[in-house]
């Protein structure tokens, strides 16, 4: 509307913001448990979840191989090459781990998310749902948003573990590093709790954040063919800004 | 509010009443001092060209559209007063079958038709498949049961979602567009598919079309729109020897007349040469 274009940025952002702030609530406060409800939430842990770790699972063994490298080159000048198990670790665990799987998610099945409500509001599908008096917000929205919930923190403990699997290949098996030293000491100095667990509940939080932008800018998609690859873009980049903007803030309150 | 919804249309009531309804959108006036009655038990044609405002007038039946100003009945009810819940109730009673189908696409036909009966009822899957089928059967495709709407042609999809409007027995079928696009022998089908319903089924029907050569096959009564205002009522061929403009202009398939060919503009002569020295 031009009275919204013509408005200063600022005030749009936080509209926009409000407004994906309240279809998060109202998406939220309506869950329901049924069993047609879970059947439809596993099959979207299939779609956007399963169908998402290739991509996860070869990314993680790549960066824990590239991290690796790099790592005990620079660790390796100083004669600590050994340690570089608990570089790898730390790292991946606190910070790369759910960082890096959840905009990898956003990309691989969080766009698809959003391409297929704007497509399904494009063809009247979600009128027709709305039309025979079924809450399109519970048949769709919901299922993605619960499986996206589940999925990210599940594949952030597959990429970490892939991750690792390269840091084993390039340290142990490549630059022969003892086993019992490079397990040694990522178990010395990596908490479970302090190190792992914000880890994870960083994943949680991202996990969030990326299946609700996908829905909501699937769910206000334009219904036309700019609209749907307005909305799939604007998914990656909201994703990837808000999951890194929300990373420092976390890392910086978990201190 | 409860409403009792055990049957929203009563016999000696209009099914459908539309009272000097206005709607304003983007502050240009897209309906203004509307009215339109629909009788029970009829098929209805609303016929007129693009733009008079036939699919705004079924989205206020259904609901979709909250007028600025008028009031919409469905039998009884005024459909504006009503909450979510209520009007979830009441959509229950209305089939609709919208202009591409909207078939869910990631669903066989089968999962499409049984949809709205696993979601509002508590029967049996053993049932439902019976049901299911049996709607399939009206239609004639309980053989395309199990495929995906992309497999299927634009008029099976369409006859597929008349299965799916009519799953939950309803009182009153709008049919939006129904033969835009189709070939002359799904054409024919889905105008008697139109009618056969409503005869069996006993039910209202409100057709949304601008197939006039079809309208009397299949049409009780008609309506003609044009410029957001409803210009005659009547029998199908009643119509057809009425002497107003607009009515001449839509039957006739004039394209010029009281419905200009041409949208607003600034003189022709004058926007390619320019004004004169």
């Amino acid at each position: 509307m031009s009275g919204e274009a013509s408005q200063p940025w600022v005030i749009g952002a936080v509209r926009r913001l409000g407004n994906a702030g309240m279809f998060l609530l109202q998406a939220l406060s309506g869950m329901k448990c049924s069993f047609f409800h879970a059947g439809e939430t596993m099959r979207q842990i299939y779609y956007i979840g399963v169908r998402s770790l290739i991509i996860i699972m070869m990314s993680g063994f790549f960066v824990g191989l590239v991290m690796t490298l790099q790592t005990y080159d620079t660790l390796n000048r100083f004669g600590a090459g050994d340690s570089v198990s608990t570089v790898l670790g730390l790292s991946l665990f606190k910070e790369l781990g759910p960082v890096l799987t959840s905009i990898l998610f956003a990309g691989r099945a969080g766009t698809a998310v959003a391409a297929e409500i704007g497509l399904m509001r494009a063809t009247e599908q979600i009128d027709a749902l709305d039309l025979m008096g079924i809450d399109p917000l519970e048949r769709i929205v919901q299922p993605r948003l619960l499986a996206g919930m589940i999925a990210v923190p599940v594949l952030t403990l597959i990429f970490n573990f892939m991750a690792l699997l390269g840091g084993v290949v390039f340290g142990i098996g490549i630059m022969a590093i003892d086993p019992i030293t490079f397990w040694g000491n990522m178990q010395n100095s990596i908490g479970l709790w302090e190190d792992f667990g914000t880890g994870m509940l960083k994943a949680v939080a991202f996990g969030v954040i990326a299946s609700w932008l996908a829905v909501y800018f699937g769910w206000t998609a334009k219904p036309t063919s700019e609209g749907v690859a307005s909305a799939t873009t604007s998914t990656v980049i909201a994703t990837a800004i808000s999951v890194l903007l929300l990373d420092f803030v976390l890392s910086a309150l978990m201190l | 509010m409860t409403l009792d919804t055990s049957s929203i249309i009563k016999p000696d009531l209009p099914a459908i009443r539309l009272e000097d309804v206005r709607i304003v959108r983007s502050g240009q006036l897209v309906l203004d001092g509307f009215n339109l009655e629909v009788p029970a038990g009829k098929v209805t044609a609303i016929m007129g060209p693009s733009g008079s405002g036939k699919t705004t007038a079924l989205k206020l039946i259904t609901g979709q559209l909250k007028p600025d100003g008028g009031r919409v009945f469905v039998g009884d009810i005024d459909v504006c007063e009503l909450d979510r819940g209520d009007l979830n109730a009441v959509r229950r009673h209305i089939g609709v079958l919208l202009q591409n189908g909207a078939l869910l696409t990631d669903m066989t036909c089968f999962d499409n038709v049984a949809l709205p009966l696993r979601e509002h009822t508590e029967l049996p899957d053993s049932l439902i498949e019976k049901l299911v089928l049996l709607k399939l059967q009206a239609v004639g495709l309980r053989g395309a049961a199990q495929m995906y709407p992309q497999q299927l042609s634009g008029g099976m999809v369409r006859r597929v979602a008349t299965a799916r409007a009519l799953a939950l027995d309803p009182d009153l079928m709008l049919y939006d567009e129904p033969f835009a696009g189709l070939d002359p022998i799904s054409l024919a089908a889905v105008g008697r598919l139109i009618r056969q319903i409503n005869r069996v089924v006993g039910i209202t029907s409100i057709v949304i079309t601008h197939d006039v050569a079809e309208v009397s096959k299949f049409a009780d009564y008609a309506c003609i729109m044009a410029n957001g205002k409803v210009v005659a009522c009547g029998v199908p061929d009643q119509l057809g020897s009425d002497d107003n403009e607009i009515i001449r202009q839509f039957l006739d398939g004039l394209p010029d007349g009281p419905v200009p060919f041409h949208y607003p503009a600034p003189d022709l002569e004058t926007q390619l040469i320019g004004e004169s020295e």
